[in-house]
């Protein structure tokens, strides 16, 4: 058994309170830096990036973020998707962007990758079942592909749809979701800066059981929220339907912000097992991410919004 | 039952210890197995889990075996069979004790404080703990001695408890799972098929 010792020191901690209050200068600054990106050429393989706003934190092993995934399109087990993920083709591939925006678009994979400020985010990944990891994913925020399209003053929401193909994806033969797998955030939290969408992992691109090509990477909020190897992503006016939501709307609300206060009905929350350790951890409010993005969410009731 | 037993040849005592061998090293392998790859890291990126799981579900399937040798002894004319319900049995408890064990212990590291509140708010613990505690006494009274002391009618109507037991641990199960229920309902199906020819054979045996 690997038994390795965490990191004594939170964020918050090793983070200087002056370069704290600068935060969103901060961010600004690290998108900046994301442009040098762009100089490289970006092959399938090995991706061209900046270093990105990042945890301290030791990152969680190469072989566990690729070989314990929940990707219920590639089965409900842990190992399924590192073991039948390989049919799937992520090339040709295409992401529609559309709903409540001037401009929609179609863009292929390749050129959105090779137009995007890369950069990597080592990010926590609190999952809602109580285990996490921590991940260096490489990607771009968001916000600048909501902005290329010019939502519109209705664009309240974003919907994010996975592909949906059996032949490929082996899960899919039987309806343990209603296929496609739907997730959504609203506008606010979709263009706020912390949020990703990835398309690579240590530095490569993101092996398919991680969700290739293109997923999205929510840190404050449990895992099951980031949609993986998407296909669609639509602005809308009215809160879209989320996959675990519908399947058992008591278990997984639409924000299914990480709160340890809030436990799942058929287990705690307050506590979870990172990847590689030995002993449980608390978990933090929003994952440790609270000082960026609890405004978001200032008045409202998190126990009922959960 | 008994009727053609004197007619049968009996195996001879070899036969017997081999067969008994067997029994007992089909009971262990996945113990050894699951010792095997812990030791070797092969549990996994989350091998505290996986070996809850592993042990619990292995003892909900010795479980099951069990209460399948009665039916499979008569199916099969060979009533000697059901000497292996107690090997099995106490071979079920024994994972179901390690399952509980690598939970409060390994787990939750001995947090009771954690324990209570999971047993008092999560139906699943709650029903793992009621079929544990249900277990209890039958292992306890197991032996032979027992069977005496208790007397073999009492000591029997004491052990369909059993007939409890395995549907809260399927129970237990079904409840963990988030959204594929088909493993857990397997077992629910292989429970309701061993009921069904227990209630068959009384029927038939009425009439």
């Amino acid at each position: 058994m690997l038994i390795r010792n965490a990191p004594d020191l939170t964020e918050n901690e090793v983070t200087h309170h002056g370069l704290y209050l600068r935060r969103r200068e901060f961010l600004g600054a690290t998108a900046g830096l994301g442009l040098t990106g762009l100089a490289g050429a970006t092959s399938a393989a090995s991706l061209t990036y900046a270093k990105g706003f990042s945890t301290t934190e030791k990152a969680t092993s190469k072989e566990d973020v690729t070989s314990y995934n929940n990707f219920y399109e590639f089965g409900v087990d842990k190992g399924d998707p590192a073991q039948n993920a390989g049919r799937l083709k992520t090339r040709p591939w295409t992401v529609r962007i559309d709903g409540e925006c001037e401009a929609p678009r179609t863009v292929d994979i390749d050129s959105l990758i090779k137009g995007a400020k890369l950069e990597e985010r080592i990010y926590r990944m609190r999952c809602v079942e109580g285990w996490s990891m921590v991940i260096p994913w490489v990607g771009f925020p968001l916000k600048d592909l909501i902005a290329s399209v010019k939502p519109t003053s209705k664009a309240k929401y974003v919907a994010f749809e996975t592909l949906v193909r059996p032949s490929e994806m082996s899960g899919q033969a039987w309806n343990t979701l209603d296929w496609p797998y739907r997730e959504g955030l609203r506008i606010d939290e979709a263009t706020h800066p912390l949020t990703l969408m990835a398309v690579g992992l240590y530095g490569d691109a993101l092996p398919n059981q991680n969700g290739a090509p293109l997923r999205l990477v929510v840190p404050w909020k449990y895992g099951f929220k980031g949609g993986k190897s998407i296909v669609r992503i639509t602005l809308t006016d009215k809160q879209p339907a989320t996959a675990w939501n519908r399947l058992a709307p008591r278990e997984y609300g639409f924000y299914s912000n990480v709160n340890p206060a809030v436990d799942h009905p058929r287990w705690s929350q307050a506590t979870e097992r990172r990847i590689g350790e030995f002993r449980r951890r608390e978990t933090l409010p929003f994952n440790g991410y609270g000082e960026y993005v609890a405004d978001l969410y200032r008045g409202m009731d998190l126990k009922k919004n959960f | 039952m008994d009727g053609k037993k004197s007619a049968r040849k009996r195996p001879s005592k070899l036969r017997d210890n081999i067969v008994y061998a067997l029994v007992w090293l089909a009971c262990f392998a996945p113990l050894v197995w699951l010792a095997w790859r812990g030791v070797n890291g092969d549990l996994g990126a989350n091998p505290i889990e996986k070996l809850i799981r592993q042990l619990g579900v292995w003892g909900l399937r010795l479980l099951l075996v069990g209460l399948a040798i009665t039916p499979a002894a008569r199916i099969f004319k060979q009533p000697r069979l059901v000497r292996f319900r107690r090997t099995v049995g106490l071979f079920a408890f024994s994972y179901i004790v390690l399952h509980l064990f690598s939970y409060v212990g390994v787990d939750l590291f001995f947090d009771f404080n954690q324990l209570w509140k999971d047993i008092l708010k999560r139906p699943f613990i709650t029903l793992g703990m009621g079929a544990f505690a249900l277990l209890i006494p039958l292992a306890v009274t197991s032996t032979n001695g027992w069977i005496l002391r208790l007397g073999r009618a009492s000591w029997q109507r004491l052990h369909w408890l059993i007939y409890l037991i395995a549907p809260l641990g399927v129970a237990h199960y079904y409840l963990l799972v988030k959204a594929d229920h088909r493993p857990p309902l397997i077992y629910a199906a292989v429970f309701t098929v061993l009921m069904g020819w227990r209630i068959w054979d009384k029927v038939r045996s009425r009439a």
